[in-house]
């Protein structure tokens, strides 16, 4: 198979700076050699690619847009968001796992941890030395997170904390565990760690989707917890809003990677595959659909880098982000379904990435906020209206 | 221990190579540029011997302002320091090894290592011009590198085998394909070499000896041919393979 060229129809290259090409270029070798040859396996399997934790770690992968103190590259956002894309080139699953370790662990821990904290986790978690995941959604709730059920009571040296997330991505293999809950009914950060009494996380089987990302459940029955586990710098809703929004962010770059894994497998394919007596790209109905493909592609490319540019100078809004997922990922979905018809038959064989990209994809539209979600938040934007309700 | 490699920019392997106007040189249009191949083994090996042995590593380069690129990729790497030699003219190996060997005498090296060869022109001389020009040995094809108390003992390819030669320094060492696998520049290392100056200085580049004066490119392949699809196309399959081909 030919190495990977890159999609960019309009060169949008050109407004990349230097080491932003070059963050991109090196994790794109990198998913080429370690992710792509050994990643249909693991779907098959139904199995994270555990090895792969520490590549990526010393490549620098978790956290790279915050401090070098704590180990890390401190990238920009546009910078993180190439490698976000080029991860999910590889597998949804794999940029799950670092969205997860960087936006949704390394990042509270860095916002509203204290000193002590940051110090221990950060370093660790860089590493790969130490994985973490992010309990927010429960089974209960879901698009309505406001409504959870897990609490915290306080002991006289710590908290107790008693109810059940679902659908937490890395839960299984987590050293740390970010875990969401209402104390005195205000939602507060805490720090539960792998072994904990009381603490389990069993993983969820019987995905058809995101098969190379660990799923699973978080049963939390009367675990103690220090005081010091506690996330002290900040309290509310808005505060695992503002993780997703630095995961939603990231996700709105990793469609991109999808979408062009998609378009490059269906292109190929169509210039070879003979139907009567010509490669199938020579129709005009196989030409409109890898035009639509290269259009969408190249619009996201735009809509990201803006969004990175915004982010960088400080300027972005969250709505902005979920103007930015929500189209991406749409988008990529759909290129995964049209590739998938390019490729007739073989479109559903694993010897290509493309319906498992598409399957993946399934996923990436509903978490972080589902479609409609985003939907509503930018509805709501412009119209000054909520429509949640 | 000082370590200099001398590092090429060439065109990306994968380019589709289109010959320019003046039919002696490549249309650069759309062409991505790259650390060439051989020259990364260098980078990785000088890397490794400065961890073994302490000291610093300079990247050298002789070449236009593109060249800053497949320098900063080694500085992200881990190389501490990088000199990009200006020269924007056409070149032959000769004027190239001149204008580096020039440079090198000022900085009096433990070691220099080279790729053995740029995959843009393939020539394969400059290592071993520059060795030449300070005086010093030079050994190509090399696929491992062991040096002990200022002993140098190379393993080369060679047709067939390996050889096992030795040396002492300074030399000039250019890396096969085998001798290492390059590392992967880390991102905190692409953000650190953004604060490495690349220093610049002329290059005091060599006269022209060897001109190039056309570029053509090879004959299209002809297509394949199906001879059958089960066993009764055997007989035929090795007539042909035999009668036309050649090669039974
Ligand atoms: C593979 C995977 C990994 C995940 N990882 C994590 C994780 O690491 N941590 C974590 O906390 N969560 C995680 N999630 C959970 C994910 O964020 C939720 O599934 C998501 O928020 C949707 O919640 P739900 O599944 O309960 O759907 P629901 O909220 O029940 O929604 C069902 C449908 O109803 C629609 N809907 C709901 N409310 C409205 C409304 N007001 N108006 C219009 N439509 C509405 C939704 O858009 C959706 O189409 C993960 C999910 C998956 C699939």
């Amino acid at each position: 198979m030919q190495k990977f060229q890159g999609v960019d129809y309009m060169n949008v290259d050109s407004l990349l700076s230097e080491e932003e090409l070059l963050v991109r270029n090196t994790v794109r070798e990198f998913v080429d050699d370690n992710v792509i040859p050994i990643i249909e396996k693991h779907a098959r399997a139904g199995t994270f690619p555990m090895d792969l934790v520490a590549k990526m770690a010393d490549l620098g992968l978790f956290g790279s847009t915050l401090p070098a103190k704590y180990g890390c590259a401190e990238m920009n956002n546009v910078a993180y968001g190439l490698v976000m894309q080029e991860l999910e080139r590889g597998d949804s699953g794999v940029r799950s796992f670092a969205s997860v370790q960087s936006s949704l662990v390394m990042f509270p821990i860095f916002a509203y941890g204290s000193e002590k904290q940051k110090d221990y986790w950060l370093p660790r978690l860089a590493k790969g030395e130490a994985i973490g995941c992010f309990g927010l959604t429960e089974p209960d709730f879901g698009s309505n997170p406001g409504g959870m059920i897990t609490r915290a009571e306080e002991t006289s040296d710590g908290y107790v904390l008693n109810g059940a997330k679902m659908w937490i991505t890395n839960g299984t293999l987590a050293d740390v565990a970010v875990v969401w809950a209402k104390l005195g009914g205000v939602v507060r950060g805490f720090l539960v760690e792998k072994g904990m009494k009381g603490f389990s996380a069993p993983e969820m089987k019987g995905k058809h989707s995101l098969r190379a990302s660990v799923t699973s459940e978080l049963i939390l029955q009367d675990v103690h917890i220090p005081k010091e586990n506690i996330l002290p710098n900040g309290e509310g809703l808005k505060l695992p809003l503002s993780c997703l929004s630095q995961a939603r962010y990231g996700i709105a770059w990793g469609a991109i990677g999808a979408a062009m894994a998609c378009y490059d497998s269906a292109l190929n394919y169509a210039k070879t595959r003979i139907q009567f007596d010509k490669p199938i790209a020579s129709f005009q109905l196989t030409q409109e659909k890898l035009v639509h493909m290269l259009n969408e592609i190249t619009k996201a490319q735009l809509l990201c880098l803006q969004l990175g540019r915004l982010k960088d100078s400080g300027k972005v809004r969250f709505q902005q982000i979920s103007f930015a997922k929500r189209n991406n990922v749409y988008h990529a979905l759909q290129i995964a379904r049209e590739a998938r018809s390019i490729l007739g038959a073989n479109g559903i064989l694993d010897e290509y990435p493309v319906m498992r990209h598409a399957a993946n994809l399934e996923s990436v539209i509903t978490y972080e906020g589902t479609h409609e979600m985003h939907t509503l938040i930018v509805g709501e934007d412009i119209t000054g209206i909520p429509a949640f309700v | 221990m000082k370590i200099v490699v001398c590092v090429n920019h060439v065109p990306d392997t994968e380019t589709k190579i289109k010959i320019g106007a003046d039919s002696k040189s490549i249309d650069k249009t759309g062409v991505n540029f790259m650390l060439s191949p051989y020259d990364e083994l260098a980078v990785e090996e000088g890397l490794r011997l400065k961890e073994k042995f302490g000291g610093d590593v300079t990247v050298l380069s002789l070449g236009g302002d593109a060249h800053k690129e497949t320098l900063r990729k080694a500085l992200a790497m881990g190389v501490e320091k990088a000199t990009l030699l200006k020269d924007e003219a056409v070149r032959d190996s000769f004027g190239i090894a001149k204008g580096l060997a020039e440079e090198l005498k000022t900085m009096s090296p433990d070691i220099i290592l080279f790729g053995k060869q740029s995959i843009d022109f393939d020539d394969a001389q400059v290592g071993t011009m520059v060795a030449e020009l300070l005086g010093i040995s030079s050994v190509s094809v090399v696929v491992k590198l062991t040096i002990d108390n200022g002993k140098v003992i190379c393993e080369r390819e060679i047709e067939g085998g390996h050889e096992t030669v030795e040396t002492s320094l300074p030399c000039v060492i250019q890396a096969q394909r085998g001798l290492n696998e390059p590392r992967y520049p880390s991102l905190k290392g692409i953000m650190s070499a953004k604060t490495k100056p690349i220093q610049e200085k002329p290059a005091a580049a060599g006269e022209l000896r060897v001109e190039s004066i056309a570029l053509r490119k090879p004959e299209a392949k002809a297509a394949g041919r199906i001879v059958g699809t089960d066993k009764s196309a055997v007989p035929e399959l090795v007539r042909l393979l035999h009668e036309e081909a050649k090669v039974i």
